[in-house]
């Protein structure tokens, strides 16, 4: 066991953790913030990412202890008291969603992309998006509405 | 691409259904409480702005005269939760307290006896509370039974003998996930090897190896089933094409596995699981037979969300015995998630089918007979639902053409491979592939365009509905019309004269086609077909199809809608919501869809769950029904308010009116406050209670006739898809240059959804035609159980189909829709492997067309 | 899907992580990016008993040029390397501008290496030093000629990429030695580099790869071309038939298709998962061309452009 002390969403947290624990078990079973979800637990699915000090990283192939002294986010941490941060509102619109389940993580690559110097290509948002299986979308949806907020 | 599919979507195609839903659309009408039909609701589509919110748009836009959200592309009620991550999936609840977590030992082998299984080691890990075996499977469970009458020993866990790799033999319950794992390692399986027969050839092989000793053999079903005069007509024929055809075992592996919580109570023998099933309900019987137990006990409860299934999660019913009875040995709850790799490994897959086919075409390239020789590969033991796949496209294996004589022989076949489930299209691939390739394989022979020969055979609109050969009744279509949309779209003609001159240049271009028949709502009786005529007689008859809904609604007017539709992405909620605020007249943010399934509290019936296409022509359908019979509950307390005849209070915007007169009105709020606060207030005949079940099946399913005949689904959608594909002459990397679908799926009850199902399901069905296959070696081991090896399309490999949509509305359901979620994943396949062979000349391709397998086509 | 326990060091210097290796012996287990091993240990196919994770090192994560009038070793004074600290992350490479002016090969193979959220956690080191047979950045290393440096219990040494990858994901370096810096020669004069690479889908390990580096004279000769393939042996292969029939030549299409002939011949694929040994043969031949071309003629660029070395 290890104590940790870890920034989530802007709240800090301090733990004793298992050194083998992974970071996404820590995040969802731990700090019972569960909107994180896992698919593979292999690095390719891409439900599990996460922001850690601001680069979208798999939550799955980092161990907790890891991120001792760091900031990560969540998607629990994307929506203001004014509503929905605006990918999420644009992949609503854009139907960019189904079961839900590969949002999370395709919601924090979007969220990284808007933080960096845009726009970016139709071209570039499918090579980002290929980090992430959505199986339900086709991801026509998700395309279109990461375009609308980062691209041109 | 957006933008260009709603296009097409709202000109031609609307105004050339609109010209030629004559028929089925007045039917629609005839059934009442449909307002506006095909015609007034696409002139609506063209003037509502969808982009914002509906309850406001409906005010601002036509303050007296009701605008339904049916048909309307409404935004989804499931996003808000999705959005911020507050949905509840299976993993993410924790529905009892010292809940305790298995890890599953699985077999390494795929075909041994178990001569030894020491779990002493694993004892001793701290944390691990027992580990059961094989032997506690054995004492505490029943085979599960199938529909099969064949003396196969299914359980949950192997017995004695293990048959496939990743079958479980023992399950370690322990603190947490962790632990369990590292106890999993410490126990010990003796395995005696036996022969193993991982294809459906080495199954079939003199001498193989047979999986099941007390069958006998690997063929646990053989029927050869004939409609019509196959074989005259094959004598008549100035053309006999004969093909034979591999569909590989894929899966649609959802992006979230399977998860289960079990508790055994001890005092009532009962079980309470929690799991993200998705029907059908059947195999819950099948569950608590094989628990020992009567249905009654055993609750299974689904959480609101799933993240995805595909049809595969309808396997995660053995799962739930198997914690069952370790919470049964170990008195404690049990928690199981499954990972990625024993997903891949051994929850599912699609059934793989080797099928021969023979046509019979006249020189005019009618398509006079077919033969079809199918062996469905179902692994190591037929589990229900199986042998599904091979039956559910029998009413329809003609597919889209008008063909009097059919041979069918169908066979079951077991392997030493993971058995078999529901996956997106189940049976629709397995027979388009062969059927839609023979048809273009009989255009080259025939020396006629692929288009051509398919307009020829398809069944006319003016002989719907049409009685197919083998029993199925389409219900309405216009399939001529979707062919020429679907190759006006796709520039047919000037792809193929592109195509002449890209080759000149060194380049490969090809273009295919498929049309499908898409059926949904199964009937479940069409399962029995795989026993004899004789056999059915002695059984219940079957013709299962029906699903309930339960709506209330509160003293303050909020509505609250239950079903056992366990949606798991599909926008069940969304729609269900659109037909309640419509019949009931309320504000929809006031209808509440409770998404979640529990069999002790919903309404169910065997065949409810999610599968087959069912929820837009049944499960809304049954909304429908249910939200009637509360608006008439509406309607008769508003009457002596209103001082009118029930029959005319209409109930708009919130209020039960005087039709005709909109200021005689009182709130739909006041009625619901009146019938719970002061029922001794009701009119007489009114129940107290603002609270009703229906129940819906739909007309025109009955068991199997005698002579092996069966409308096998309700109602029956159509499609076309074009692709244009570029294959590098170097690398034979393939390109999708162009990819055009149009659907006919009767009534569209919610646009923006029905696009994202087409989405969904062509991504799917163009995974299965370019990346997608599970590959096992000769040992049976399989390959591809990882992520990294089981390729599913990501963004970058799919294109931006383009997309139409007629709407012949069905004449057998409620609201005239038909399922069309399904119908890519049988259309892709078929259409990309005629392009790619178009495109280099093959006469023979197999699916997935990985560029290595193209090299190798090419080469030889 | 989870780690079996083991004994964890986070040591912050390259010497406490050199004695943690050293202590842990066979038993320990470099953790870097974890991209490669951290699936493994999820599913179990690794389980070290002690981990060092060297991320906490500082100073392992730099991107800078070395050479050219600074005096560095024997026979070097003329020759410029980009150096990668084997702790920068391959999505910090691949958007360096250095790099992408040295070597602009390295972002270019790196847009392939995984998805963004790998590189952004992967790091160069962990990529060359995991030494997968279908690693792009391997290939790289080896068709550039670069070399690295490693650290161990005896000081630091370097190895030659062309001495470096001796089997499958094994690499010559030494129990409790680590790799902390990657050398690619920069690009200088007129030099020019390809690469190729056909991949079931975007960001996947590739069926196979070929990297290319090409040097011309001033007569617009080649003088030196180094062709290296990926995917098709146990390890990255350098294919010096491919140099040899090259020089000399000005790289016109039959030179060029002779080279890919003698890579084709170089190499003896199996059969792998999605693609059968004769087509990733018959790809060899194609990608060994296409990247060949693409480097002479980015060669020919830089000659047109400003002479050449
Ligand atoms: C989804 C996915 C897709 C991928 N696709 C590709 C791809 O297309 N091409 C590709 O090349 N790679 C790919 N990778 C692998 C990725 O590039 C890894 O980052 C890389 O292989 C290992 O780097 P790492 O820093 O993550 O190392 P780690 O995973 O931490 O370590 C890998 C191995 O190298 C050893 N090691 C690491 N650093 C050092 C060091 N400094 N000295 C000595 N030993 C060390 C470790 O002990 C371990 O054995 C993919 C990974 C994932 C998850
Ligand atoms: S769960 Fe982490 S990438 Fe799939
Ligand atoms: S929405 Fe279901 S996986 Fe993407």
């Amino acid at each position: 066991m290890r104590r940790i002390e870890v920034d989530v969403n802007g709240s800090r947290h301090v733990r004793h953790v298992d050194e083998r624990r992974l970071l996404s078990d820590f995040l969802r079973h731990d700090l019972g913030l569960r909107g994180t979800k896992v698919g593979c637990e292999h690095g390719v699915c891409g439900a599990c990412t996460v922001l850690l000090d601001g680069a979208a990283v798999r939550s799955c192939l980092l161990l907790a202890v890891q991120v001792d002294g760091c900031r990560v986010d969540t998607v629990e941490g994307l929506a203001g008291p004014e509503g929905l941060h605006p990918l999420q509102e644009a992949l609503h619109r854009h139907h960019g969603l189904q079961c839900g389940y590969c949002t999370a993580g395709i919601l924090m690559t979007a969220v990284e992309m808007a933080g960096e110097a845009g726009p970016h290509s139709v071209e570039e948002i499918k090579q980002r998006l290929s980090g992430h299986i959505c199986r339900c979308t086709g991801y026509a949806g998700i395309v279109a509405a990461l375009s609308e907020v980062v691209g041109s | 691409m957006r933008r260009g599919s709603v296009r097409s979507y709202g000109l031609h195609a609307s105004v050339k259904a609109r010209a030629r839903a004559s028929g089925p659309s007045a039917s629609v009408e005839d059934r009442g409480g449909d307002r506006g039909g095909t015609l007034g609701r696409w002139r609506r589509r063209g003037t509502v702005d969808y982009r914002r919110m509906m309850v406001t748009e409906r005010r601002a836009e036509a303050p007296t005269r009701p605008v339904g959200l049916l048909g309307q592309p409404v935004r989804r009620v499931e996003d808000a939760a999705l959005l911020r991550g507050e949905g509840w999936f299976i993993d993410d609840i924790d529905p009892l307290p010292n809940t305790y977590h298995a890890a599953i030992v699985r077999s390494s082998v795929a075909h041994a006896r178990l001569s030894g299984t020491d779990i002493s080691a694993a004892l001793e890990v701290d944390g691990v509370v027992g580990v059961l075996t094989s032997d506690d499977v054995a004492a505490l469970s029943q085979p599960f039974p199938s529909v099969l009458d064949v003396p196969v020993d299914y359980r949950p866990a192997a017995v004695d003998v293990v048959r496939y790799v990743g079958e479980p033999v023992a399950v370690v319950v322990a603190r947490d996930r962790y632990i369990a794992e590292d106890a999993a390692e410490r126990v010990t399986v003796d395995y005696e090897p036996l022969a193993v027969a991982a294809t459906v050839e080495s199954a079939l092989a003199p001498g193989a190896p047979v999986l099941h000793e007390a069958v006998g053999s690997n063929t646990l079903s053989d029927r050869h089933l004939r409609y019509g005069d196959p074989d005259g007509a094959f004598t008549r024929a100035d053309l006999v094409v004969r093909k034979s055809f591999r569909v590989p075992r894929s899966t649609c592996t959802p992006v979230e596995c399977f998860g289960v919580v079990c508790h055994w109570q001890k005092s009532t023998s009962s079980v309470v699981a929690w799991c993200n099933f998705q029907g059908p309900f059947t195999t819950h019987a099948v569950a608590a037979h094989a628990l020992g137990i009567p249905a009654s006990r055993l609750r299974l409860i689904t959480p609101p969300d799933s993240g995805g299934s595909f049809g595969t999660k309808s396997s995660v019913y053995p799962y739930v015995v198997l914690m069952a009875l370790a919470s049964r040995r170990f008195g404690v709850p049990v928690r199981w998630t499954e990972d990625r790799v024993e997903h891949l490994l051994a929850s599912s897959s699609a059934t793989e089918r080797v099928t021969e086919v023979e046509a019979a075409f006249s020189s005019e390239g009618r398509l006079l007979a077919l033969r079809l020789d199918m062996i469905d590969d179902v692994g190591a033991y037929v589990r229900a639902p199986e042998p599904a796949t091979l039956y559910r496209m029998h009413g329809c294996l003609a597919g889209a053409y008008d063909v009097a004589d059919v041979d069918a022989r169908a066979r079951v076949v077991v392997t030493n491979r993971c058995p078999t489930g529901l996956n997106r299209g189940f049976g629709g691939p397995q027979l388009y592939l062969p059927l839609e390739r023979t048809m273009a394989a009989a255009a080259g022979m025939l020396g006629m365009d692929p288009a051509e020969l398919a307009r020829r055979n398809l069944v006319p609109s003016s002989s719907m509905p049409y009685t197919t050969a083998t029993g199925a009744v389409y219900d309405s279509g216009d399939y001529e019309a979707c062919l020429d949309e679907a190759l006006r779209l796709a520039g047919y003609s000037d792809a193929r004269r592109d195509q002449g001159t890209a080759r000149a240049e060194g380049r490969r271009i090809g273009i295919g086609l498929a049309c499908v028949v898409e059926p949904s709502v199964s009937n479940m009786g069409y399962i029995t077909l795989s026993q004899t005529p004789e056999a059915r007689a002695q059984a219940l008859p079957k013709s299962g199809n029906a699903e309930g809904v339960t709506i209330a609604m509160g003293p303050h007017g909020g509505v609250t809608v239950r079903f056992t539709t366990t949606p798991q992405g599909q926008g069940h909620a969304t729609v269900a919501t659109q037909v309640v605020a419509d019949v009931l007249g309320v504000d929809p943010a006031l209808v509440d869809v409770r998404t979640d399934a529990d069999t002790a509290a919903n309404p169910w019936t065997v065949s409810s769950g999610n599968y087959s296409s069912r929820f837009a022509a049944i499960g809304a359908g049954a909304v429908h029904v249910a939200a009637g019979r509360l608006a008439e509950q509406l309607r008769a307390i508003a009457a002596p308010l209103l001082g009118v005849e029930a029959s005319a209070v209409e109930l708009v915007g919130g209020a039960a009116r005087v039709a005709g007169e909109p200021s005689r009105r009182v709130s739909i709020r006041r009625l619901a406050g009146a019938a719970h606060w002061d029922p001794a207030g009701l009119p007489p005949g009114v129940d107290a209670g603002l609270a009703t079940t229906a129940y819906l099946a739909l007309p025109g399913l009955d068991p199997p006739s005698a002579d092996d005949r069966i409308n096998s689904s309700a109602t029956y959608g159509f499609l076309v898809d074009v692709a244009v594909v570029e294959v590098d002459p170097e690398t034979f990397a393939v390109k999708i240059l162009r990819y055009v679908t149009v659907h006919d799926a009767g009534r569209i009850l919610n646009p923006l959804l029905a696009e994202g199902q087409v989405h969904g399901a062509l991504a799917q069905g163009l995974g299965a035609a370019l990346l997608e296959r599970h590959v096992y070696d000769d040992q049976g081991q399989l390959l591809t159980a990882s992520f990294l090896d089981y390729l599913v399309p990501t963004a970058t490999e799919l294109p931006e189909p383009v997309t139409a949509y007629f709407e012949s509305p069905s004449p057998v359901t409620p609201l005239g829709a038909k399922g069309l979620g399904e119908g890519n994943t049988m259309s892709a396949p078929a259409a990309i492997a005629n392009a790619v062979a178009d495109a280099l000349g093959l006469e023979d391709v197999e699916v997935p067309l990985t560029p290595g397998r193209l090299w190798s086509a090419s080469a030889s | 899907m989870k780690p079996a326990p083991f004994r964890y060091e986070r040591p912050s210097s390259l010497e406490e992580a050199l004695r943690a290796l050293e202590e842990a012996g066979d038993e320990g287990r470099v953790l870097a990016g974890g991209q490669s091993l951290v699936p493994m240990l999820n599913m179990r196919l690794a389980a070290p008993s002690v981990l060092v994770d060297v991320n906490a090192i500082s100073g392992l994560d730099e991107i800078a040029t070395e050479g050219e009038g600074e005096a560095e070793g024997e026979g070097e004074g003329d020759r410029r390397y980009l150096v990668v600290g084997a702790l920068a992350r391959q999505r910090t490479l691949e958007r360096s501008a250095l790099a992408a002016s040295c070597c602009p090969v390295l972002p270019e193979c790196l847009s392939v290496v995984g998805h963004v959220p790998t590189r952004n956690r992967g790091t160069v080191g962990g990529s060359i030093a995991h030494a997968d047979p279908a690693g792009e950045l391997p290939v790289a290393l080896l068709a550039l000629g670069g070399e690295v440096e490693v650290a161990g219990p005896d000081g630091v040494r370097r190895i030659g990429a062309d001495d470096l990858f001796v089997g499958f994901l094994t690499t010559s370096l030494g129990a409790g030695e680590m790799l902390v810096r990657c050398r690619f020669p920069a690009r200088r004069g007129a030099v020019g580099s390809g690469f190729a690479e056909v991949a079931p889908r975007h960001g996947d390990f590739a069926f196979a790869i070929a990297c290319a580096s090409v040097a011309l004279d001033e007569s617009g000769r080649i003088a030196g071309a180094r062709l290296a393939l990926g995917a098709v042996a146990d390890r990255p292969l350098l294919v010096p038939a491919a140099g040899d029939v090259l020089g000399g030549s000005r790289g016109a299409e039959p030179a060029l298709r002779a080279a890919a002939a003698a890579a084709q011949a170089a190499v003896d694929p199996a059969d792998s998962l999605h693609a059968p040994a004769g087509y990733r043969r018959h790809l060899v031949g194609v990608l060994a061309g296409r990247a060949l071309r693409q480097a002479v003629a980015k060669a020919s660029e830089q000659l047109t452009k400003g002479g050449s070395r």
